[in-house]
């Protein structure tokens, strides 16, 4: 048991922490460090709805991404028109990336394992050179967003601590939502047929519409993430969905623990964090950063949480 | 006329180039089981030892042996000290640590060359036009990249069905755990296997590097694409990737040099000068998708279980 309660305590500490950033950032005047920490929720977020069919469903989609650029889009696009209300904007970007997920999903599902990590990252890259093509929202160059995503008056996206609020807000909104599907019967079904789909579906589970399903909830879940990080940038462009991107989101799942429930958000966490001091102390930042990486695969089974479980083991 | 027996060429040559970056790749995933990112590294790496050689020595084909040579060892001594402690886990953890390699290798590129691009200046007797129909003119150096290319893809065909070292790589793509029971020392052979990638990786990126500019990242976009086309050859199989990479060089490249005409005479002149480039771009990975809908396992699968 004592295990367990490592890895708690430091999920806790964590979680604390996110949740008194802000008061930190006031009191010291480090307005830098909540920008920082609300592109790192934006991010844990997206790879959390990774985890979800990555760790939980063991479907490897390398194209994750493309949501993010989806649920971008579809805010700064509707901006572009001139319809600046969250309301509208950010159900938009949600059912976009559910009926891009819908979609992709039903086509992909048909591989199996590497097939599937490239057909994936084959449609994300579609996204992606779409996004290129699209002349009257910027193409290759991006799309600025002037104005935020408007919630008449309930909440300022223009205010720094009101934005972070309503992303962690959204990310725990996410972590509940994921816990609750991991352990509810479908949940289970799900992890079921990540062990083994050939026995599942003998017993009579139809095991393609349970991964789609769920396939679509993960893809449903970065859409939100995309929209919130456009709003964050207030800019959105193509290379958000570049396939580059999609593989840092795979990083900070497999860098956090795959298949636990807070592995992705202290991976997203870390690496990010990571990537920010290195650039402080070095321009070359990759240089460790990589070499780093490999160590984590080499040495560090089960990403941070598995490290963590073993410390508390002795 | 003209325009089409060049766009034809054009498309043949790259598709040779991805050939060789493919054959690698599929190689290495098809008999070690490794998902490697970093071969495109490989690729920037062969382009920019041989922008250098080429320079220190002052002639283009020493620069590009030495650049050859260089790959290979760089290949060598990345499977002994990293990769090869990889086999035998999860794809997911080959796509992590190579993808960490790839931030290696970019940045060690942008350390030690700056992050301005290189340029790779050809010989005089490599920038004439040669005739090859009457009234034809192409280019000597894309025709001997052509030449080059087919020559290697000969050797590799002979070599691996041909010699002993070729069977043995084939009975380890079949069947790993055997070959190893039978005594064959099957850490050489994978640490041959990959230097051999590398060094095709290699080769395809210095003969790229005259035509396009040596540059950080020029690894990423070509990686996608050899990937495209292992999958749509069936992993492991060297003709598969070699239909596969004519067919998709040959596929962007006529996309791109004709998608926009075709596309004018169907859609107004606005339209078509926007959707073009995307739908070009596009083609190979809805090829892609296609080929998986249809057929999962690829065109020509390597080992049918």
């Amino acid at each position: 048991m004592k295990s367990l309660s490592v890895s708690k305590a430091v999920t806790a500490l964590m979680l604390a922490g996110l949740v008194l950033l802000p008061l930190y950032s006031h009191l010291s005047g480090n307005i830098f460090i909540l920008t920082l920490f609300t592109r790192i929720i934006i991010l844990a977020l997206a790879a959390a709805s990774l985890n979800l069919i990555m760790g939980f469903a063991g479907l490897m989609s390398f194209g994750h991404a493309a949501y993010l650029g989806i649920g971008g889009y579809a805010v700064g696009m509707l901006a572009q028109e001139g319809v600046g209300s969250g309301f509208i904007q950010f159900p938009v970007a949600v059912a976009a990336s559910a009926i891009y997920a819908l979609v992709i999903g039903a086509l992909s599902l048909r591989t199996r394992g590497v097939y599937f990590i490239m057909i994936t990252l084959a449609f994300a890259q579609m996204a992606y050179y779409v996004a290129s093509g699209l002349a009257r929202y910027g193409g290759d160059d991006g799309l600025t967003i002037y104005k935020r995503s408007d919630f008449s008056g309930l909440i300022d996206l223009g205010n720094r601590t009101q934005f972070y609020y309503l992303c962690l807000a959204c990310l725990f909104g996410v972590m509940l939502l994921i816990w609750r599907i991991v352990n509810s019967r479908f949940g289970l079904v799900v992890q079921g047929l990540r062990s083994n789909e050939q026995r599942m579906q003998a017993i009579g589970f139809p095991a393609k519409r349970y991964q789609l399903v769920c396939f679509v909830i993960s893809g449903t879940m970065c859409g939100l993430a995309g929209a919130l990080l456009a709003n964050n940038t207030d800019f959105v462009s193509p290379a958000v969905m570049y396939w580059t991107r999609s593989g840092d989101l795979m990083v900070m799942v497999i860098l956090g623990g795959m298949g636990t429930l807070f592995g992705p958000v202290m991976g997203a966490v870390v690496f990010l964090l990571l990537e920010e001091l290195l650039s402080q102390i070095t321009e070359y930042w990759a240089l460790i950063l990589g070499p780093l990486l490999l160590l984590i695969v080499l040495f560090g089974r089960g990403g941070i949480m598995g490290a963590l479980g073993r410390a508390g083991r002795g | 006329m003209l325009l089409v027996v060049e766009q034809f060429l054009n498309g043949l040559q790259f598709g040779l180039l991805l050939f060789l970056l493919a054959a690698g790749l599929t190689l290495v995933f098809g008999i070690m089981d490794l998902v490697n990112l970093a071969h495109g590294s490989l690729y920037m790496m062969g382009a920019y030892f041989a922008a250098t050689f080429a320079a220190w020595t002052g002639s283009f084909l020493l620069g590009a042996l030495m650049a050859l040579g260089a790959t290979l060892v760089l290949g060598i001594v990345l499977e002994v000290t990293a990769l090869r402690h990889l086999y035998g886990r999860d794809h997911l953890d080959h796509v992590l640590a190579t993808f960490g390699l790839i931030l290696f290798f970019n940045e060690a590129v942008r350390l030690i060359w700056g992050p301005a691009g290189l340029a790779l200046p050809l010989p005089a007797w490599l920038t004439v036009p040669v005739p090859i129909l009457p009234g034809i003119h192409y280019p000597a150096y894309r025709l001997a990249i052509i030449a080059v290319a087919l020559l290697v893809a000969l050797l590799l065909y002979l070599g691996v069905m041909r010699t002993r070292i070729g069977m043995l790589i084939r009975a380890g793509a079949s069947n790993r755990e055997m070959i190893g029971a039978l005594g064959i020392n099957i850490k050489l052979l994978y640490t041959l296997v990959f230097g051999l990638g590398a060094a095709l990786a290699g080769l395809a990126g210095l003969m790229q590097a005259p035509i396009l500019t040596v540059q950080i990242g020029m690894g990423e976009n070509i990686l996608i694409l050899a990937f495209v086309i292992i999958v749509i050859g069936g992993i492991g199989s060297i003709r598969g990737a070699f239909l596969a990479a004519i067919f998709v060089g040959m596929i962007d490249t006529l996309g791109r040099a004709f998608l926009p005409n075709l596309l004018r005479q169907v859609l107004s002149g606005a339209a078509a000068s926007t959707a073009a480039p995307a739908l070009s771009s596009m083609l190979i990975y809805l090829l892609m998708a296609i080929v998986l809908v249809v057929r999962p396992e690829g065109l020509f699968p390597a080992n049918r279980r």
